[in-house]
């Protein structure tokens, strides 16, 4: 555990697991595990009370587990499945964060997507952004 | 749940959290002194779930107390988790690991605490 000498020069093929990578994997573990954690209480207890909201929580919990699982793989599937996920949350927590503030029957219990995921701090609404720019800025240069 | 030993981690855990924040704001990856830290942490976090238990079997138990285990699980493995991940990590962002890890626990004892006000008498 000794104090490493700081370099800050990146090589190109690092991981994308690693570095800042390895914090956005332990934020997407956080969301998976909760969100995964809330959808299956909601489906298991209650679902007929509001089906289409409670899906939808249980798919963000599914994207969130691929992002993490993206990201710990690596490699080119690995950049892919999380650029998917990433992609997909970023359109979820707009498309539902617009739907529960427009149609609030429908979405009656909080979900991590719910009002831009003002339950979580907005970090669903950031954290789409933040791994979005980091696959970028580690794409693949030939 | 309520006790002098939730605030006592949580005030740790903030402190702790903010003390790694600024570490990783000046780039430097976590030492030995951070590493224990989280350990120590880890230690009283563990010292709490199982107060939290022994309370489960001989206090109330909170209605909800399905969703309370499930929190308690993921109270107690929190903080190995993040001291884990951030060995992995002899960067600054492994000093970020710990301090995401120190922010996000005051909330698992907070929604702990909420879990354990409803009791079903």
């Amino acid at each position: 555990m000794a104090e490493p000498t700081h370099t800050e020069a990146r090589p190109r093929d690092a991981a994308i697991g690693t570095g800042a990578g390895r914090v956005l994997l332990l934020v997407y573990g956080i969301f998976a595990l909760s969100a995964g954690a809330r959808a299956g209480v909601q489906i298991a207890t209650k679902f007929s009370e509001a089906p289409l909201a409670f899906l939808l929580s249980g798919l963000a919990a599914l994207v969130y587990l691929a992002a993490t699982v993206g990201l710990a793989v690596g490699g080119n599937r690995g950049r892919l499945v999380a650029l998917t996920s990433c992609s997909i949350e970023f359109v979820g927590v707009l498309v539902v964060g617009t739907l529960s503030v427009a149609d609030q029957a429908a979405f009656p219990d909080a979900t991590v997507w719910s009002r831009y995921g003002s339950g979580y701090g907005y970090i669903p609404l950031v954290l789409p952004l933040i791994g979005l720019w980091w696959l970028w800025r580690h794409r693949p240069r030939d | 749940m309520n006790g002098p030993l939730s605030i006592a981690t949580i005030v740790a855990a903030l402190v702790l959290g903010i003390w790694y924040l600024i570490r990783c704001a000046l780039n430097r990856a976590p030492n030995n002194a951070d590493l224990w830290a989280m350990l120590g942490l880890s230690a009283l976090v563990a010292v709490l779930v199982v107060v939290a238990v022994v309370g489960l079997f001989i206090g109330e138990r909170p209605s909800d107390w399905s969703t309370f285990v499930g929190y308690l699980i993921t109270t107690i493995a929190f903080a190995p988790v993040g001291f884990y991940l951030a060995r992995l990590e002899p960067t600054r962002w492994g000093t970020l690991i710990l301090g995401v890890a120190c922010l996000v626990l005051p909330v698992l004892v907070l929604r702990l605490q909420q879990i354990a006000e409803v009791t079903s008498g």
